[in-house]
């Protein structure tokens, strides 16, 4: 087993330091997609947190019988089977969100964060580890997630989890909403200024110059 | 690697493996869950129609399901009740060659392509059995999707009570906003159609003068949607779609029960 301080890296370096949004640049197109409210974007959260976290350490677990030559079809079948349970349960338990979240819950099998961590951590790791870089990697991904649903929805929608924060014009209130945060290029516009806020200040992101 | 974990038959048998686990667990949630999905289907569809249904009463879903709304099934072209069949789907119904009709360029107003040749309506009563609204679904094309909604309908077969959109995929925040109660609520009152009988409801541009009967307000930076709820309209409202039927009930079809 692995020191508790390498698992406690393994956890928390891809929130910042490795994040998968940011630095991999991992990801993206599910973020554009469901980060218009913060309930879808955390739900989807969850969802690929869990996803992420069981196909690392399922694929960690066989990592020694999987053949070099199958292993991408192996893990992807791993994948698919974990993102059609976790779509099935949503659609069994929270009906509604599964309504929002439409097809992107299917489109968790495409996701690169899900893939990336199989191939390049769960395939040279033991099981747990592999579960907890999951998790991580998950968090990673939730965080930039959640911050870019809770900007489009405050100020695209005035609410927050759909209470209302700031009273809309058109309901009456004070607070002109900005159309243009609800439409998925505006989460390009907010990834692209949440990158350039974590390599200011930390700069060893920045990739050398060419 | 080892050389003999990359053998063929040991390639096979690692895949068939997977395959087979995977296979079980997918196939268990899809089989254990499924009960539990088709009722939250038949809820969330329930509670559509419940929206629209204006009833005010502590009754669970089921039970005003079994007291107070009755479905029933209106064949389109005559616009008169055939028999009951607790499993009609009108979606399906609307693709399948035999229960429906494929609508040529001038029909398909709605940009529906096919309509099922019988739908479903419901009738709501009150405590005391009088009928006090129909509840007739439409859809039709937006910019992006095919919204469906449920209208509410007051027994003269003309006034709008309600309108809900449950199953959209338009722009969230601007043709989303088919489901805002602020726009539904410009619906209500309305008539839908104009002396001579003819559909009159129109969406427009802008803000609709104060009085009108006919005219809704368009959504505001969803002018291809609004054109598409005017179109639902123009078309659910025709010959080919609820037109008999709400004549009939225009001219007192329903007040014998």
């Amino acid at each position: 087993m692995a020191k508790s301080s390498e698992l406690t890296e393994v956890l928390t370096s891809p929130i910042i330091n490795n994040n998968p949004i940011a630095l991999q640049i991992l990801g993206v197109c599910s973020a554009l997609a469901v980060t218009s409210t913060l309930e879808t974007a955390v739900v989807m959260t969850l969802a690929v947190l869990l996803v992420t976290a069981f196909s690392s350490m399922f694929i960690s677990m066989i990592r020694n019988y999987i053949p070099n030559s199958v292993r991408i079809i192996v893990q992807m079948a791993i994948i698919a089977s974990l993102v059609i349970v976790v779509d099935q349960v949503l659609k069994a338990y929270a009906f509604g969100i599964s309504k929002q979240l439409s097809v992107y819950v299917g489109l968790i099998i495409t996701n690169c964060i899900v893939m990336g961590r199989a191939e390049a951590f769960a395939m040279k790791n033991k099981p747990f580890a592999s579960f907890m870089d999951g998790i991580g990697n998950g968090l990673g991904y939730g965080f930039i997630l959640v911050l870019v649903g809770g900007i489009r929805e405050l100020f695209g929608a005035g609410a927050l989890f759909g209470f209302e924060i700031l009273p809309l014009t058109s309901n009456g209130g004070w607070y002109q909403s900005n159309g243009l945060l609800l439409l998925p290029p505006s989460a390009f516009f907010i990834i692209g200024g949440l990158i350039w806020v974590i390599r200011t200040f930390r700069p060893d992101q920045v990739e050398p110059k060419e | 690697m080892a050389n003999q974990q990359e053998s063929f038959s040991r390639t096979m048998l690692v895949v068939l493996a997977v395959c087979l686990v995977c296979s079980i667990i997918v196939a268990g949630a899809a089989v254990g869950l499924r009960p539990l999905q088709i009722i939250n289907k038949a809820k969330d569809k329930q509670q559509n129609i419940l929206a629209v249904a204006g009833l005010h009463t502590d009754k669970s879903i089921t039970e005003i399901f079994s007291s107070n709304i009755q479905t029933k099934l209106v064949d389109l072209a005559t616009g008169e009740f055939v028999a009951d069949n607790a499993k009609y789907d009108q979606r399906v119904a609307a693709k399948d060659p035999k229960q429906s009709i494929k609508l040529n360029v001038e029909q398909n107003v709605a940009k529906i392509g096919r309509r099922a040749n019988i739908a479903t309506v419901y009738l709501v009563s009150d405590d005391n059995g009088v009928l006090q609204r129909i509840i007739l679904p439409i859809h039709g094309a937006g910019l992006w999707s095919t919204m469906y909604a449920f209208v509410a309908i007051k027994t003269d077969g003309n006034t709008i009570e309600d309108i809900t959109y449950y199953e959209q995929g338009e722009t969230p925040g601007l043709g989303g906003e088919v489901e805002n109660p602020r726009w539904r609520a410009l619906f209500v009152g309305k008539k839908l159609f104009d002396e001579n009988g003819l559909p009159a409801i129109k969406i427009i541009k802008g803000v609709a003068p104060e009085g009108s009967v006919h005219e809704i307000d368009g959504l505001s930076g969803a002018t291809l949607t609004s054109v598409g709820v005017q179109h639902t309209f123009t078309f659910w409202l025709g010959k080919l779609g609820f037109g008999p039927f709400l004549n009939r009930v225009h001219h007192g079809a329903l007040n014998n029960g």
